[in-house]
């Protein structure tokens, strides 16, 4: 039974990264196509993309510290009181915390919840996290001088509570999908 | 002891790197396309004055839309100027940061296609109502 699941969940895992790498492919010959047929644009979306990139390797490389010392200090079990079932109220606060603090594009987070995730992370704090990445101190000063102080604050609470009950929503429907 | 552990979870990190590199490619060189092909001022041919309809279409062009928050912003206050109403424009800047249509597929990949249609139209509902909220909360001010 256990070598049963075992199997099912590496035949899952390979099905995962075959279809990662037809995605990937998929965008290669996207630009390949840019290439031959519209070189400016071609020009443009390297340039676009060179710049994109600049930008998110520090963030990456902050990601890939963070998975580290995860897999270093955090087992399963430390891993499940605090971000699991039975976490509650202290799970809810790091992940609204946690994704408010997260720098960078949403993506690049997603190995480290995704490493969470397998050591027991609920559904709901992933998507508490990532809803409450709108939340951005750094980006407050902007969010002020574009459409004032009101505004910046009460968008800024509806986000975070809103987080918490799309959080509850999304992983209500999950299991009843199941 | 320490070593080893150290050792073990640095290999972990990096498989868990190796696996998710290619998702992470094509979404960083889908995105690289999508913001030098598409002009920024695309957007405001396609609201027409209706608070609900322009609110529809906000939500709808954030979440298609990606990039910065800052950018979002800079465009909302476009907006602003031209006329288009807030919950119309807060719409837009709440779909921009929380729903990803771009970064669908390598959501789907990463955490299952059930959790990132699911995550994607529960947070387009809903920001439609945190920006009717927002705006009617602020109306009492």
């Amino acid at each position: 039974m256990r070598l049963e699941t075992k199997n099912n969940n590496k035949e899952r895992k390979e099905n995962k990264n075959y279809g990662a790498w037809i995605f990937f492919i998929s965008i290669i010959f996207l630009y390949l196509f840019l290439l031959i047929f519209n070189f400016n644009l071609f020009k443009k979306a390297v340039f676009g993309l060179a710049g994109l990139l600049y930008h998110i390797i520090p963030v990456f490389i902050l990601v890939f510290i963070f998975m580290f010392l995860i897999n270093l200090f955090l087992d399963v079990k430390k891993v499940i009181r605090f971000l699991g079932k039975d976490a509650g109220f202290k799970g809810w606060i790091i992940s609204i915390i946690g994704g408010i603090l997260s720098s960078g594009p949403v993506y690049v987070w997603y190995p480290m919840l995704e490493n969470l995730r397998r050591k027991g992370m609920r559904d709901s704090f992933i998507v508490a996290f990532l809803y409450n990445r709108a939340v951005k101190i750094a980006l407050l000063p902007m969010m002020i001088y574009y459409f004032g102080l009101p505004f910046t604050i009460i968008i800024s609470f509806y986000m975070i509570l809103f987080s918490i009950i799309d959080g509850i929503i999304v992983e209500k429907l999950i299991r009843l999908k199941a | 002891m320490v070593k080893m552990d150290f050792k073990k979870s640095f290999l972990k990190t990096v498989n868990s790197f190796k696996q998710i590199l290619p998702i992470l490619g094509g979404v960083v060189m889908l995105i690289g396309l999508f913001i030098s092909v598409v002009p920024k001022n695309l957007y405001q041919k396609f609201f027409t004055g209706n608070t609900v309809i322009d609110s529809l279409a906000g939500a709808f062009f954030g979440s298609i839309a990606t990039g910065n928050p800052i950018t979002s912003y800079i465009i909302g206050g476009e907006f602003l100027k031209q006329g288009i109403s807030l919950v119309a424009v807060a719409a837009f800047i709440l779909t921009w940061v929380t729903v990803g249509i771009i970064q669908l597929p390598a959501e789907s990949l990463i955490f299952g296609k059930k959790f990132a249609i699911t995550r994607n139209i529960i947070c387009f509902l809903t920001a439609l109502v945190v920006a009717v909220l927002t705006v009617f909360t602020l109306s009492f001010l």
